[in-house]
């Protein structure tokens, strides 16, 4: 099966530190793939490099054949089948819930106002949040914002998500919630790339792990064998660390 | 104290000074809406990674907000014409209004884009959203509530400000009023009458602009 995602040898550098140290990554359609490894080694960086919001300095990267880091791709419209929830909700607090999740299908895709909000009200259904359509996101849980967030990168419909540590802010009661609805979309067939803490999560639902340490892929393989029999030191050390 | 205070010339006067306030509601809208564009571009310019925009608008915001408002009416009133140019009062109180408000409103704009998270711009770009998209939908309502306060502070400051037009011949409100005080020498009444009139501008102003905040911003409270 070919890869649906495919960084090769991908180099990154801010300023004079390199961040990416050449990074060889494959996911296919449907995989889960969980991207784990210390703070600074890299991880968020990797995942802004494959939606285009930051350019890299060597390699390539492709997504559904088109390659990311040409000047010639339109970044905005690839960006429409890659969502991505971050570390740090960011739900738009000028806009309530409904119209959070709408804003994008409207002025991206030029959708009715009434389609948007069709369409925004069945995935905040979706993600369980269906109730709170007219409220500002001031007002929602951090749990609550974060589904918020999962709902509006999935009303434009995209074919892979982006997870950037999505629980990690959260307080350790809320975070059951959001791994829940990931769960659930890993369970529909998306394609999802993850960079998690929760070990938990790695094991039972992803297909692969990656294991970044120091900007590079130190190891990766199926993610029961590599989280159950770690060959790398580095791993060893770090899941010991985490459990 | 054998004044006596006479107030029927001030109550014929009244349709005029009416009209005058008109005139300086007028004066000051025009320069409030020109200012406040300039000072949104102005601030794009002073965050420019350019050094020309960032020159030319640093230059504009510190000397707006370093000399005096009477000396800006002044130079596009007079000061021009030694290039050839001759503005109308009208034009020259707009002008200097309009210069000195974007200087004061660039500042406060730049203080709203910068209380505006970085991350917010990169969720939105993540959606597919362009630059400008993101400026129109997500940034700028953001900086607009932010500004909100600090701008009508600004509207009522330029009201009050435009009564310096009177010295480069408009006949705004104060101008007007100067014109019958001149006429009748009945200066306490004439005054006493326009110093009610502005307070009930800048009151109503000021209300009205607490009540369209109250019903726009309601509800986001974060
Ligand atoms: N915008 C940036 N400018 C400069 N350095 C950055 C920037 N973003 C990240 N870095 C640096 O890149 C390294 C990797 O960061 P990051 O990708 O966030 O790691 P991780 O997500 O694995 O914790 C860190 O040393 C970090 O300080
Ligand atoms: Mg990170």
């Amino acid at each position: 099966m070919a890869a649906v995602i495919e960084l090769k040898n991908v180099r990154k550098s801010f300023g004079d530190l390199e961040v990416l140290k050449g990074i060889d990554l494959k996911v296919e359609n449907g995989e889960v793939l969980s991207v784990i490894g210390a703070s600074g080694s890299g991880k968020s960086t990797m995942l802004y490099c494959i939606n285009g919001l930051e350019p890299i300095q060597d390699g390539t990267i492709t997504v559904e054949g088109t390659v990311v880091n040409d000047k010639s791709t339109n970044l905005n419209k690839l960006r429409q089948k890659i969502g991505m929830v971050f570390q740090q909700w960011n739900s738009f607090p000028h806009l309530t819930a409904l119209e959070n999740v709408a804003l994008a299908p409207r002025v991206v895709k030029g959708l009715s106002r009434s389609a948007a909000k069709e369409i925004a009200a069945k995935q905040l259904a979706h993600v369980g949040i269906g109730d709170k359509l007219d409220v500002y996101p001031g007002a929602l849980s951090g749990g609550q914002q974060q589904r918020l967030a999962i709902a509006r990168a999935l009303a434009m419909e995209p074919s892979y998500m982006l997870f950037d540590e999505a629980t990690s802010a959260l307080d350790p009661e809320l975070v059951g919630e959001v791994l829940d609805t990931m769960r659930m979309l890993a369970s529909e067939g998306m394609t999802m790339i993850v960079v998690t803490h929760e070990m938990g999560f790695a094991r039972d639902v992803s297909d692969k792990v990656a294991f970044f340490h120091e900007g590079k892929v130190e190891e990766t393989g199926p993610a029961k064998a590599v989280l159950s029999a770690p060959k790398s030191g580095h791993l060893q050390k770090f899941l010991a660390k985490v459990h | 104290m054998d004044y006596q205070f006479l107030w029927p010339p001030v109550i014929k006067a009244l349709p005029e000074l009416v009209d005058a306030a008109l005139l300086t509601m007028e004066v000051s809208v025009v320069s409030m809406i020109i200012g406040l564009s300039i000072g949104l571009l102005l601030s794009f310019g002073r965050r420019s990674k350019y050094f020309l925009p960032r020159a030319a608008s640093t230059i504009w915001v510190e000397l707006a907000r370093n000399t005096p408002v009477l000396f800006q009416i002044f130079f596009f009133y007079w000061g021009l014409g030694e290039f050839g140019i001759f503005l109308s009062s009208y034009v020259a109180v707009v002008a200097a209004l309009s210069f000195n408000t974007a200087g004061y409103m660039a500042e406060t704009f730049r203080g709203g884009f910068n209380a505006i998270p970085e991350t917010q711009l990169r969720a939105a770009r993540s959606l597919g959203m362009s630059f400008l998209q993101t400026q129109r939908y997500v940034i700028v309502p953001q900086v607009l509530r932010v500004v909100y306060y600090p701008m009508t502070n600004q509207f009522i400051w330029v009201i009050l400000m435009s009564s310096l037009g009177m010295l480069a011949g408009l006949r705004e409100l104060t101008g007007e009023t100067q014109y019958f005080n001149s006429r009748t020498f009945r200066t306490f009444e004439f005054f006493a009458a326009t110093a009610v009139i502005y307070y009930i501008i800048a009151k109503i102003v000021m209300l009205g602009a607490r009540l369209i905040g109250w019903r726009i911003f309601r509800g986001q409270g974060t």
